[in-house]
C-alpha cells in the first residue's frame, strides 16, 4: 500500500514540474532579451570585424571598400619601424612575463601554503595593489622614481622599462597561479610527506608539477598585458624606446591607412592565440 | 616478529583544539596499545576523535600532551616523513600527474631504494592488488574501486610498520565496499602489517577487526574483540552504537557477591550478574539485543509481556515493535527461517522470553 502511495506522489510532483506550474524565472523568455543580446555582441565585436575586413581593402581610404588585397600586410611587413617596435615589445613582454611569473609563483606559494596569520590579507592587498591604483598614478610615480635613480646613478637603458613592466605584470601572473594552488587539495602534500618525502622533495615532485598549468597561464596573461600596455610605457620609456602600441598611436596621428588595420589584425591574432592557449592549459580537466 | 608484541602505543594522549573558553579536547587522555600484526579498528561517531588519533600516529597532528610510541620509540614529535607509518586517505590522494606505477613507486623513491628494488616491489604490489593491467594508466583514468586499490598498494609498498586507513571504504558503493572488506583482511594477513582502521560503520568494524576500540567524545569507552563489544558492551553508549539494543530499567532488590536479585519493569524478579555496578535499591539498565528475544504465548517462563505495535518484514528477518507492559518499548527480530510467518499481527498480546546471558547489566 505504502509503495503505491509513494509512487503516486512522485508522479504528481513530476507532472506539476512538466506542466510548468511552478513559477520559474527564465531570463531567456523576458521581452527584449534577444535584441539586447544581439546589440551587445555587435557592440563588442562589430568594430573588430570592421577593422579586420578593411585590412584587406585595396583602397588607401579606410572607409571606402574597393577590392580585396594583401597589399597592406606586405607593406607593413616591410616597414622597418613596425618591425623594430614589434621586436621591442616582444622582448619586453618576454622578460617581463618571465620575471613577474617567478615572483608571482613565490608569492602564491607564500600566501596559500601557510597557516593563516595576521597580515595575510594585507599581503594579498599589497600583491594586487597595481590592479587597484589607477595606472596613470603608478606611471607617474614610477617615472619620478626612475628619474631620481637615473640622476643618482647615471645609468640609462631599457632596464627601467622592463622593470616597470615586471612590476605591473605581477598581479596578473599571480591570480591564475594562486587560483590553481587554492584548487589543489593539501592532502596531496600530506600524502607525499606520509610517503617519506621531505618538504623540499614534496615541493619538487608534487606541488610544483601540479601547479604548472597555473604558472603557464599566469605567464601568458602577463605576456599579453605587457604587450598591450600604453600608459606606464609612455611615461617610463626613454628616447628611442618605441613599443608596438606606442608606434600605433604615433602612426594614427600621422594619418590612418589600412596598414594600421593590417598591423592591428596581426596583433589581435597573436593575443587571441595566447589567450586560447591560456584557456586550454588552465581549464579543468574532466575528472 | 613476536606475536603479541606492541606496534603502537598511545600514552595519555591529549589533543586540545582552540583556546580559552572555546578550547575543547578532541582527545581526552587516551591510552591504547595496538599489537603487532593486528587489525585494529577505531570506531565511533564523527567528531569522537578517532581521526585525530590516526592523524597523530601518522604525524599530521602534534599531541598537546602525552606520547606516541612506535616499536618502543617515542615518535610524537617526529615529522610524518620520518615515521615508518603509511596512510590510506579517505580521498585516496593519488597524485594526479603520475601513473599508477609511479604512484606506487613514490614512497620507495623517497626512501632512495635502488631502481631494481623499486621495480620489483612495484610489480609485487600491482599483483597484490590485482592492478597489473593498469600500471601505465593515469590515476584519473581508473574507477573509484581501482583508485582504492592503488592507494592501498602505494601505502603498502614501503612495507610500513603500521598502515593507517582513514575511512577508506566510505566513497565506494555497497557491493564494492563488501568486496574491499574481504580484500583488506586478505591484504593484512598476507603482508603481516599492523592495520589501524578508522570507521563510523559498526558493521565494517565487526567484520574485519581483530580488536575494536569504541570512541566517543575524545575518550575510548571499550576495547575488545568484535564479539566482546557486541555481546558484552561496557556501557550504554557502546551498546547503543554497536547494533540495535533494547534498554530496560530494573531495581536491585538484594545482592550476594557479584550476583543481584533484580525486579524488572514487568514485576518479574530475576537473578543476574551485576558485579559492583550497583547497590540495593539502585536502578540499573539492562541491555537486550533484539535477536536474542523469543516471542511465545505468555507464561511463567517469560520475563516480559507486551502488545505488538507493528510488524516490519525485512526479507531475511521480521522485526516486531512491542509495547511492554510496565513501560517502554522493545524491538524483537526473528529470522524468517521457515519463510515469513505472519502469525502475529498488530494488537496481539505476546510473552517475551530472554535467556539470562542475553541480559547485560550496564553502568549508566
Amino acid at each position: 500500500m505504502s509503495e503505491v502511495t509513494a509512487a503516486g506522489e512522485t508522479l504528481t510532483a513530476t507532472n506539476i514540474m512538466r506542466r510548468g506550474r511552478r513559477p520559474r524565472f527564465d531570463v531567456k523568455h523576458q521581452p527584449g532579451f534577444g535584441f539586447m543580446a544581439v546589440l551587445c555582441v555587435l557592440m563588442l565585436y562589430g568594430p573588430i570585424v570592421l577593422l579586420v575586413t578593411y585590412s584587406f581593402n585595396q583602397n588607401p581610404s579606410i572607409t571606402i571598400w574597393t577590392s580585396f588585397s594583401f597589399d597592406w600586410y606586405v607593406k607593413a611587413y616591410h616597414n622597418e619601424q613596425i618591425r623594430d617596435a614589434a621586436f621591442l615589445s616582444l622582448k619586453i613582454a618576454f622578460f617581463a612575463s618571465l620575471a613577474s611569473t617567478c615572483a608571482a609563483t613565490m608569492a602564491a606559494i607564500a600566501t596559500t601554503r601557510v597557516k593563516p596569520y595576521r597580515g595575510l590579507t594585507l599581503a594579498y592587498t599589497i600583491i594586487n595593489q597595481p590592479l587597484m591604483v589607477p595606472e596613470i598614478v603608478t606611471g607617474i610615480a614610477t617615472l619620478v622614481f626612475f628619474a631620481l635613480i637615473k640622476q643618482m646613478t647615471g645609468i640609462y637603458g631599457l632596464g627601467y622599462l622592463i622593470t616597470a613592466h615586471i612590476v605591473f605584470c605581477i598581479p596578473f601572473a599571480y591570480m591564475p597561479i594562486r587560483a590553481r594552488l587554492e584548487d589543489m587539495d593539501l592532502t596531496y602534500e600530506t600524502a607525499a610527506a606520509d610517503l617519506y618525502a621531505t618538504p623540499w622533495q614534496t615541493f619538487k615532485r608534487i606541488t610544483f608539477p601540479m601547479m604548472i598549468p597555473g604558472i603557464l597561464g599566469g605567464a601568458m596573461l602577463a605576456f599579453v598585458i605587457s604587450l598591450d600596455d600604453v600608459v606606464i610605457t609612455v611615461l617610463v620609456s626613454g628616447p628611442g624606446e618605441e613599443t608596438f602600441p606606442l608606434y600605433m598611436i604615433g602612426a594614427i596621428r600621422r594619418g590612418v591607412t589600412p596598414e594600421l588595420n593590417a598591423v592591428a589584425t596581426a596583433f589581435l591574432c597573436l593575443s587571441a592565440l595566447l589567450v586560447t592557449v591560456f584557456f586550454l592549459v588552465t581549464r579543468k580537466k574532466k575528472e | 616478529m613476536v606475536a603479541g608484541a606492541t606496534a603502537i602505543e598511545a600514552r595519555n594522549v591529549v589533543k586540545t583544539f582552540g583556546s580559552g573558553s572555546e578550547a575543547f579536547n578532541a582527545l581526552d587522555n587516551v591510552s591504547v596499545t595496538i599489537r603487532q600484526n593486528e587489525f585494529f579498528t577505531l570506531l565511533g561517531p564523527s567528531g569522537c576523535g578517532k581521526t585525530t588519533l590516526l592523524r597523530m600516529i601518522a604525524g599530521f597532528e602534534l599531541p598537546t600532551s602525552g606520547e606516541i610510541m612506535l616499536d618502543g620509540q617515542p615518535v610524537a614529535h617526529l615529522p610524518p616523513f620520518k615515521r615508518q607509518v603509511n596512510t590510506v586517505f579517505q580521498s585516496y590522494a593519488l597524485f594526479p600527474h603520475l601513473t599508477v606505477a609511479q604512484n606506487i613507486a613514490f614512497g620507495l623513491e623517497m626512501l632512495r631504494r635502488s631502481k631494481s628494488e623499486i621495480d620489483a616491489q612495484v610489480d609485487k604490489m600491482l599483483k597484490l592488488v590485482q592492478m597489473e593491467p593498469m600500471r601505465n594508466r593515469r590515476v584519473n583514468q581508473i574507477s573509484g574501486g581501482q583508485q582504492q586499490r592503488v592507494a592501498l598498494a602505494r601505502a603498502l609498498a614501503p612495507h610500513p610498520k603500521v598502515l593507517l586507513l582513514d575511512e577508506p571504504l566510505s566513497a565506494l558503493d555497497l557491493k564494492l565496499r563488501k568486496g574491499m572488506q574481504i580484500e583488506l583482511k586478505r591484504l593484512q594477513m598476507e603482508t603481516g602489517i599492523t592495520f589501524i582502521f578508522v570507521t563510523h560503520d559498526q558493521e565494517e568494524a565487526l567484520t574485519m577487526s581483530d580488536r575494536v576500540a569504541v570512541m566517543s567524545k575524545g575518550k575510548i569507552l571499550q576495547i575488545g574483540t568484535p564479539t566482546e563489544i557486541y555481546e558484552r558492551p561496557s556501557d550504554r553508549f557502546v551498546a547503543d552504537f554497536i547494533g540495535e539494543t533494547n534498554f530496560t530499567q530494573a531495581e536491585v532488590l538484594e545482592r550476594q557477591g557479584d550476583e543481584g536479585r533484580l525486579r524488572l519493569c514487568s514485576g518479574v524478579e530475576i537473578v543476574q550478574q551485576i558485579n559492583s555496578l550497583a547497590g540495593i535499591g539502585d536502578k540499573v539498565t539492562l541491555a537486550i539485543r533484539p535477536e536474542r528475544i523469543e516471542l511465545a504465548p505468555h507464561d511463567d517462563a517469560c520475563q516480559f509481556s507486551g502488545t505488538v505495535q507493528n510488524v516490519v518484514y525485512f526479507g531475511t528477518d521480521t522485526t516486531y515493535h512491542l509495547n511492554i507492559q510496565g513501560g517502554g518499548h522493545m524491538t524483537v527480530r526473528l529470522q524468517n527461517r521457515w519463510g515469513h510467518q505472519s502469525v502475529l499481527q498488530a494488537g496481539d498480546e505476546v510473552g517475551l522470553r530472554v535467556p539470562p546471558e542475553a541480559m547485560q547489566v550496564l553502568k549508566d
